[in-house]
This record gives C-alpha cells, structure tokens and sequence, in this order.
C-alpha cells in the first residue's frame, strides 16, 4: 500500500471516530505485522542471567571435561559407501551394546545399522568431550536389538543398497562388483544364511517408524535395551584415549 | 525489509498515533484500542545466545535479551499478549540435562500466555511433558489432540480466552500428526484429530458463543508443503472463516512479515512464523475502532 492511501485510511477512521461518539461494537481497523530480531542491541534481564547461570554452569563441567583425544577430523563424506564417522558410531553402539545384550537376554548380537539422518555432527580433531556426545546424538533415541528373518534381512541390506544417503553399518560386510549389483554379504564373520535369523542392533527410533522408512520390514521380536545412544557414545569416550576412525572395505564397490 | 519501508511505516504509525490521540481528547467515553501479540516458534531449548564461533547465526538469540525487549513492548502497550507455538523442548543440553524445567520455568518469568503442543514436546513422553507442567503459569492450549487417555488429561485446555481493554481475544490450539514423526512410546494414547474440521468448530465457539473480537490460532502444524493432502498454516488460512491470525512453527519458517491469505469469508488471516530457536519475536498489533460493523472490510494492513 502507498504511504498516501495508508494515511488517508488513517484520516477517514478518525473522523469516523471525531463523528461518533457512543459506545459501538469493535471494529478491527488496522493490522501491523513486524519481525523483530534477538541481538546483541538488546540489554539482557539481570534476573535471567542470574536464574540461567548455575544451571550452565553445572552443565559445562560434565559437559566440557576431556574424554579422549581426536588426532585427525572424523567426518560423515569421506567416503563413497561408508564414511569415518559412521563407523565410528556404528562401531561404538557394536561393543557397547553387544556385552549388555548378551547380559540381558543371554544371546549374541550380529551386527549395527544406524541411520545416517541420526547422527548429526561430525567429530573435530582436538578435546573429545560429552559436549559432543550431545552434538552427535541430541535426540533421547534408545539402542534396540531387532530380530529379523532371511527375508526381512534382504530387504535390508536392499535397502542399504539402494539409499542415497551413507547409513552406518558395523559387523557386516556387504561388497557390491563394478555394476554396483551385490557380490557378497558377510555378517559377524560369517557369510550371510538366508535360513537363520539376526540380531541388529539400532536406534529404536527406526523400529517405531515401522517399515514405511525402510530399514525394517518384518520383524521377528525386538528387544529394548534402555540404553540410550549417546550413553554408549559417552561411555565409549570413557574407556579410550585416543579417538580414531577410517573409511574401510565393510561396505564397496568394486571397481 | 527495506529499509525505506520501514522509514516510511513508522513516519505513518507516527501520523495515527497523532490523529488517534486528537480522537480521545475529543471524545472521552470512546478511543482506539491497542492490542499487541508477540510470538516465538521452535524455540527448542536455546536460552543461551548462539556463540560467537558459530556459523550462521553468531551472538543472535538469547532468552534474557528476549526479556527485555518483551518487557519493552509490555511497557509500551499493557494490553500485550505472549504466545508460543511449539517445540519449547530439544535442542539443546538443557533439555536433555533437566528435562524442560528451565525452559517453561522461563517462559513463566517472561509472562507467556499460552502455548501450543509440538512434536518435540514429547520428546520426554506425555510423562515428561506432566511434570513440566507444575513449572509453567502459562496456558496449554491443543484442540486437536485428545489427552482423554493419557496423563495428560486435564492439563491441556483447547482453546483460552484473554479479556484485554474490553476486547476479547480467544486462542486455540493446533498440533501436527503425531504417527511417524513421534514414537508411539512417548506420545501413547494421545489421539490427533483433523486440525481443519477442529479449527472450523474451536472458531465457531470463539466466534459466535463467546463473541470474541480477535481470534488467534497457536499451529504447530507447518507453514506450507507440496504435498496439498497435507495440513498446513496456508491452508488452514484458507479453510477458516473466523480466524484472524494464525501463529505457526514447525517448518522453521522465517518470515519478514505476516503472509496474507483470504479465507473461507473473503476476509483477510495473517499467517506468520519467527523461524527458530529464539531467534526473533514476532510482533502482530491489532488497532480497534468503535464502528457499527463488524465485518473485515476496510481493514489496513499494513505487513
């Protein structure tokens, strides 16, 4: 709208009003809409700063004491099939959860896939802290173990195969040849028997997402371990002192 | 915006501000009305400013800044309404570390009015969410969602209605489809109902039972997608015929300003969306008149 027709809009309400002068039903006459940033001009409430501070202050000291060392950056594009920072988190959830399942259910884990879309930042070269347990895993998502049979196992590794995004995989092997068609699939050591069922552990966020978001179709049982994600990652960084993680061979293709 | 049009907006707001109150000295018994309503979205847990180091939005946030400039506004304009859109939690340790106390313990102290339910507020379950509740002094507001078998039952109200300077302002309450976006574990029994056919039923109730002059949706449903089968805030806008403004999240949406759309009445619904995490507030201020009609028409609006 014209400053002019805006004015004259202005004038005709308040003669309208001039004119008038009983009560009346209200009438909307002017909307304004604005955004108003959140920087630095603005003066912060002293009563905040000081409501806030102890609660951060508790939380950068666990947050921020040094775990481990990471001599080089462990990133998520490194690789064309599998990547260093997704083996690295496939890698952690393997150990971490294999003594604890077989604890709860007397059983052996085979292997890890985890989704690309769950792990959310990279690791940095330098201090390795809890701080970035929290960047890698914000979400509160449980490690489950899912049971699936040999077919639900093909979907599967289809599935991996056929993603666009670099999902994390620990203690299975799948090679693909030249044409990117599957060569071999290798789980826990052994080659991949269509006749017997799996153990994967997961993000339960996966499992409650059901078959719509690919990973998992049929599924024989599944077992919660109230363990969360970045618990195993923070525990993990406990137990290590120095960081390291590589693109391998568990998932390529020939070439 | 440009900076021009701000120039020249404010040159205006300066000229009504002139000839309104030229309008009160001469008529006593009746004067403008001024109702403010400031909004945030996805805030998820950022209290802190971003850091300097960060990226993209280095030094800009910050819960305690947000105070000061609510408090500014209050002091302006008493009759000043504060409301969140959803998705308070996640996204940063202090979530995670206290499970949303901080977050809705400062919203209290901000002065909220209400906010709406998103998917993120779940994040601790419909347990999680209860035990946050004793820490709010704001209104829960979701119609859409039924907490009739949860733990949550009695805690969350469908809609509110806010009596500011004679004029009656009813809000209502809207949240996405919790199947796929949220794990059944945490949201359990909750049942969400079509947002549209509850929109058109919450307004009716505001519009013609309760006669409310200004009716406001809190949406977590989404500002916009491709896929047209999917409810959104445009769409909502719409397919309504009495809801005069519709604050949204979800979608992170940075939005200048207000977006204008003619609902099912031909009348004008400002949707609007402050992007995320604390980033900005969003500011929508209402100027009444005492004129005989009621309709829309002859609305200035000026976004």
């Amino acid at each position: 709208m014209s400053i002019l027709n805006f004015k004259q809009i202005v004038l005709f309400a308040t003669i309208g009003l001039l004119a008038s002068c009983q009560p009346k039903d209200q009438h909307l006459s002017k909307i304004d809409g604005k955004l108003l940033p959140i920087d630095s001009t603005l003066t912060q409430v002293d009563s905040i700063v000081s409501f806030v501070s102890p609660f951060r202050n508790r939380i950068n000291q666990i947050l921020d004491s040094t775990l481990a060392i990471a001599p080089e950056d462990i990133n998520l594009d490194d690789g064309p099939r599998n990547t260093s920072m997704g083996n690295f988190m496939a890698d952690v959830i393997l150990e971490e959860t294999r003594p604890v399942f077989l604890k709860q259910t007397g059983k052996e884990l085979d292997f890890v896939v985890m989704n690309r879309g769950g792990i959310r930042s990279i690791i940095s070269a330098g201090k390795v802290t809890a701080r970035h347990a929290f960047e890698v895993m914000p979400f509160e998502n449980y490690i489950a173990v899912v049971e699936l049979d040999g077919a639900a196992m093909r979907k599967l590794i289809s599935f991996l195969i056929n993603s666009s995004r670099i999902h994390a995989i620990a203690g299975m092997q799948i090679v693909l040849d030249r044409s990117g068609h599957l060569e071999s699939v290798n789980i826990n050591g052994s080659p991949f028997d269509e006749n017997r069922t799996y153990h994967v552990a997961t993000s339960d966020y996966l499992v409650q997402g059901g078959p719509s978001i690919g990973f998992f179709d049929e599924i024989v049982s599944v077992h919660d371990t109230q363990y969360l994600v970045r618990n195993a990652i923070i525990d993990h960084l406990k137990k290590i002192d120095t960081v390291t993680a590589q693109v391998d061979d568990r998932f390529i293709q020939k070439n | 915006m440009k900076r021009r049009d701000f120039i020249s907006r404010t040159a205006a707001a300066s000229t009504m501000v002139g000839l309104t109150g030229l309008g009160l000295n001469s008529c006593s018994s009746l004067g403008d009305k001024h109702i403010t309503i400031l909004h945030t979205n996805d805030v998820h847990s950022h209290i802190d400013p971003f850091p300097s180091s960060h990226g993209r939005y280095a030094n800009l946030g910050g819960v305690a800044r947000r105070a000061s400039l609510v408090a500014q506004i209050r002091n302006e304009n008493p009759n000043t309404l504060l409301f969140d859109a959803g998705d308070i939690f996640q996204g940063t340790p202090y979530f995670n570390f206290y499970g949303g106390e901080l977050e809705f313990k400062l919203m209290s102290k901000l002065k909220y009015d209400a906010a709406t339910i998103g998917n993120h507020d779940f994040d601790n379950g419909v347990d999680g969410l209860l035990a946050q509740i004793p820490n709010g002094t704001f209104d829960l507001l979701s119609a859409n969602y039924d907490f009739s078998n949860t733990v949550l039952d009695g805690f969350v109200k469908p809609y509110h209605i806010y009596q500011l300077d004679g004029i009656k302002i009813g809000v209502y309450g809207l949240g996405i489809a919790l199947d796929g976006l949220v794990t059944k574990r945490l949201y359990k029994e909750t049942v969400y109902l079509n947002p549209f056919e509850i929109a058109l039923d919450q307004e009716r109730k505001l519009k013609e039972e309760e006669n409310c002059d200004l009716i406001v949706c809190l949406s977590h449903l989404g500002y916009d997608y491709e896929n047209p089968q999917r409810p959104s805030d445009i769409k909502l806008a719409q397919s309504t015929y009495h809801t005069n403004l519709i604050i949204g999240g979800h979608t992170h949406t940075f939005l200048d300003k207000p977006e204008v759309r003619t609902n099912l009445n031909g009348d004008s619904v400002l949707v609007n969306q402050v992007g995320a995490f604390g980033l900005n507030l969003g500011r929508v201020d209402f100027y009444f008149d005492a004129e005989k009609k009621v309709s829309g028409d002859g609305v200035s609006i000026s976004v």
